[in-house]
């Protein structure tokens, strides 16, 4: 019997600390699939932030490092440096990524580092327990947006691709979904099509994850999968923003 | 062995390329900009890496991915620049990663001011950041010690997985002086825990200073401190001059112990016993033979471009064994020899009560 499934090698045995309905594992799974398919774990270096996904070390059976709030693209930028043949990325929420970390990823892309970020945004923070992200919709209620996010005092919420693809420096930027089979497996294609991109030294390749939390959003997993079809994906479209590629064709 | 003519930051700049250093982060502050120019000229020249980060902030976290991917990392920048970095170090601490960090000082608090100030003694043998760390801290007397520092600041990084901070200030940068060269090194240790990708090894290697599972943080903090008895047991450097015979011993390091030494050289020529206690290490903190000084009847004077900082660990030290005179110029303001030679006269003619 040919084998056509398994558990991916680039993830380790133990079982995730996330929550029930979380979609952290289905995107450890896709970044290890694509990790697996592509050859590379002997090579590849992770860098994991602060949020929920703080100990995916814990996870993947590769080389990590744990950065600061917010500096994974920095700590990634001085491996690669080091180790150009080495295939380094980062995973980060949104928190860390479109807060604290905004300096970080916008250098990062914009001097074209040849690295890959997966970014999760869940327009909430997690791990410190439902607070306002800079991605929390307009009127999201959160621990500190407890009557809804106000856009007249607190403003809006960033479009991370939108706003990196600005940039000449990224060679790809992609925003995917996890809410339903179909989405999953092109959210696989993007994070294998990232890899891609660095692996044939393109340069920065993100893609951004929308993904649930249904703890802090107090809604069920199969809820919280809803809210992020009808409520994020207007908000925040799904596509390729940017690709160095296509620009060739242009 | 070249003889050269160099300002203290680019002689500390060849210093680090010379032991190996291979990749360099950094940002502009005055006074230490003659650093990462000088880098961004000659690293290129060595198939190194020079990168101007967005921030200091970045540049101390690409320090730490490329020192935990097992590169010889250097950044340099001055006194706000340096609290800047301080979240960073402070991980780099916690995460055992070696790195060399170069402070050329100048005063605060604050934006401060561009000259020199030894203001940042605490900031920089205390701690700084958040958490029970200390940096190994060498502090240059001359260009020479620039170059001959770096180098070793770079191998005991590596050896103890520590980050080291050598701190100078704005006239030890600016400062020409004749330097020797050493020849370039080539840098053979053995990092079995940098992050390069595991290339067959079964375990993956992690760099991390988190501790939240169980003993852990217990664990990394008994760790730590080990490690840090037994930088202070191998790694305290000093000069001392002429303290064998002197009744007063002045304490000063970097910029103040030049001063003092020329004031010590007129008084000595005049029969006046005076000595130089110049720690070379800052942390790890020459304790013992300050104690061993005090109880031989000394009395000491400690010379600092603050409003005391060292003197607060000279008096550990001695610990009531003898008496502690400070001289100080605030921020901003060197000490003159004329100054130093009036204040350790004005103390020997009162005598030692």
């Amino acid at each position: 019997m040919q084998k056509v499934f398994g558990y991916p090698r680039s993830l380790t045995p133990k079982r995730t600390h996330y929550c029930p309905g979380c979609t952290h594992g289905i995107i450890h799974r896709l970044i290890a699939e694509a990790i697996d398919d592509l050859g590379i774990q002997e090579q590849t270096v992770g860098i994991a932030p602060v949020g929920c996904a703080v100990l995916a070390y814990e996870y993947f059976d590769v080389d990590f490092q744990e950065a600061a709030h917010g500096r994974a693209p920095a700590v990634a930028t001085g491996i690669k440096r080091v180790h150009p043949e080495a295939i380094v990325f980062s995973y980060q929420g949104d928190g860390d990524l479109a807060s604290i970390g905004t300096a970080e990823i916008i250098h990062a892309a914009a001097r074209g580092e040849n690295i890959t970020v997966i970014f999760i945004n869940n327009t909430v923070y997690g791990m410190t327990g439902g607070q306002m992200a800079p991605t929390t919709l307009p009127g999201q209620k959160t621990t500190t947006s407890p009557y809804g996010r106000d856009i007249t005092k607190v403003g809006y919420p960033i479009r991370v691709c939108e706003m990196l693809a600005t940039l000449d420096g990224p060679a790809y930027i992609e925003r995917v979904s996890v809410h339903d089979p179909k989405h999953i497996i092109k959210a696989g294609r993007a994070i294998r099509k990232a890899f891609e991109m660095q692996i044939a030294g393109k340069g920065f390749s993100l893609v951004e994850v929308l993904s649930t939390c249904p703890t802090n959003w107090g809604l069920t997993p199969v809820k919280a999968l809803e809210r992020l079809k009808e409520e994020m994906i207007p908000y925040y479209p799904l596509g390729v923003f940017r690709s160095t590629e296509e620009v060739a064709k242009e | 062995m070249e003889r050269v003519m160099m300002k203290g930051n680019e002689a500390l700049a060849e210093g680090a390329i010379r032991a190996g250093c291979r990749f360099f982060f950094g940002y502009p502050i005055t006074p230490q900009n003659e650093i990462p120019e000088y880098m961004a000229r000659r690293m290129p020249e060595v198939n190194g890496v020079f990168i101007q980060a967005e921030s200091e902030v970045s540049a101390i976290n690409m320090v730490y991915g490329a020192g935990g991917a097992g590169g010889r990392a250097l950044t340099s920048s001055s006194s706000p620049g340096i609290s800047l970095k301080q979240e960073g170090i402070s991980y780099l601490a916690g995460a055992q990663v070696p790195c060399v960090i170069v402070n050329v000082a100048r005063g605060g608090p604050g934006l401060g001011g561009l000259t020199p100030s030894q203001s940042d003694y605490f900031q920089a043998t205390k701690g700084g950041g958040h958490g029970d760390y200390h940096l190994i801290v060498y502090a240059p007397g001359t260009g020479q010690e620039m170059v001959d520092l770096i180098g070793l600041a770079f191998d005991k990084a590596e050896e103890y997985r520590n980050p080291v901070m050598i701190l100078t200030d704005a006239i030890m940068g600016q400062m020409m002086e004749p330097v020797i060269l050493p020849p370039i090194r080539e840098v053979t240790t053995e990092k079995p825990w940098a992050t390069t990708g595991k290339k067959g090894r079964a375990k993956p290697n992690l760099i991390n200073s988190l501790g939240i599972i169980g003993e852990d943080l217990a664990r990394i903090n008994i760790e730590l401190q080990e490690k840090y008895r037994k930088i202070e047991t191998n790694e305290i450097r000093y000069e001392a001059d002429g303290t064998g015979d002197a009744d007063l011993i002045v304490v000063a390091y970097g910029t103040t112990s030049r001063v003092a030494r020329s004031a010590i050289n007129m008084l000595r020529a005049e029969g006046k016993k005076v000595g130089l206690l110049r720690p070379i290490t800052l942390w790890p903190f020459p304790k013992q033979i300050l104690a061993d000084l005090a109880a031989q009847g000394k009395r000491f004077l400690v010379v600092e471009m603050s409003v005391g900082q060292l003197v607060e660990d000279v008096i550990l030290a001695v610990n009531d064994r003898a008496k502690v005179d400070f001289f100080g110029k605030l921020n901003g303001t060197v000490p003159t020899v004329r100054e130093v030679y009036n204040t350790i006269n004005a103390l020997l003619q009162k005598g030692g009560a």
